[in-house]
């Protein structure tokens, strides 16, 4: 598996609606976030969830963001994070 | 005349019984696990022993695994680093779950939520309250933790970070709570009775001694 990003890369989540089975929530497109860690690689569930192999298998990193830069008024710690999982191909470089 | 006798001229509550029109889904469920026998795939009785299985895994599992890292700092930095291996050298079934485990700290609080569906890690916490299934819980939690938390009674100084994990592709989760003041020196015994499944999931702490 070659993984195009690293812990510490900043990554901009895709601003994409496709339709289908997409694991990538709506709240995190088109925000931006750090690599957490690589988890591995993993069959694309966008193309399981039609019956095919899913293959090749697709990076899957954890990316985490600023609550305050994900939700505008956030009520917390400017500390406050989330961890999502996202696909490599729902990633850009930031 | 003796206390159990019902003709007595008013009616007692009936439990509901179930027999409203079954779901798209359920018929769905019912089709496919019908076929799959009829085709000699599976027996009804491995079907039944599944669930069998399914209905016995507890947290508990998920307590003896928080009290052993308590006790162990060696075990303790294995699960952080690999939570599924870690679980397998206490005996545990993990299946095909690849899971992740993230420590309270007195610097960070971490809750675990599935926006997308209900994953939860059923090997160590058996099946999710309804409460994690519902659109509440899984709408609010990534947008207001901190409300959420405090509506299950845990409030999180601003100080502490909450460190939201939402389970939404291959990996589960498992949240490490910190090991309660004053329980030095207990056995993993009396340390697992004090975690409880809200603790592991991150909207609770754990009993205090």
């Amino acid at each position: 598996m070659s993984a195009r990003f690293r812990p510490g890369d900043r990554v901009a989540v895709r601003s994409a609606y496709p339709p289908g089975h997409i694991r990538t929530p709506h709240y995190i497109r088109g925000k931006t976030g750090v690599i957490e860690r690589l988890c591995g690689a993993f069959p694309n569930p966008e193309e399981l969830a039609y019956g095919r192999n899913g293959l090749p298998a697709q990076p899957l990193y954890r990316v985490r963001f600023r609550q305050d830069q994900v939700w505008p008024g956030y009520l917390g710690g400017a500390g406050d994070t989330i961890d999502i999982e996202i696909y490599e191909h729902w990633l850009d470089p930031a | 005349m003796h206390d159990d006798d019902h003709d007595h001229g008013h009616a007692h509550p009936a439990p509901p019984d179930q027999d409203g029109r079954l779901s798209d889904y359920q018929l769905m469920e019912i089709a496919v696990r019908e076929l799959l026998i009829d085709k000699g795939i599976l027996t009804a009785d491995e079907v039944r022993r599944e669930v069998e299985k399914m209905d016995a895994r507890s947290p508990a599992q998920g307590a003896r695994v928080v009290a052993h890292a308590w006790v162990d700092p060696a075990y303790k930095a294995r699960l952080l680093a690999g939570g599924t291996a870690a679980c397998e050298e206490l005996g545990i079934d993990m299946g095909t779950v690849k899971l992740v485990v993230v420590e309270n700290t007195p610097a960070v609080h971490n809750v675990i939520v599935c926006t997308l569906c209900s994953c939860y890690p059923r090997a160590l916490l058996g099946l999710p309250p309804d409460w994690y299934k519902s659109r509440a819980y899984r709408a609010r939690t990534v947008r207001e933790p901190r409300a959420v938390l405090r509506e299950f009674g845990t409030e999180i100084p601003d100080s502490v970070t909450v460190r939201v994990h939402d389970s939404t592709a291959d990996m589960r989760y498992l949240v490490l709570p910190a090991q309660p003041v004053g329980t030095e020196g207990w056995s993993e015994e009396q340390l697992a009775a004090l975690v409880t499944r809200d603790g592991m999931i991150g909207v609770a702490l754990p009993r205090l001694p």
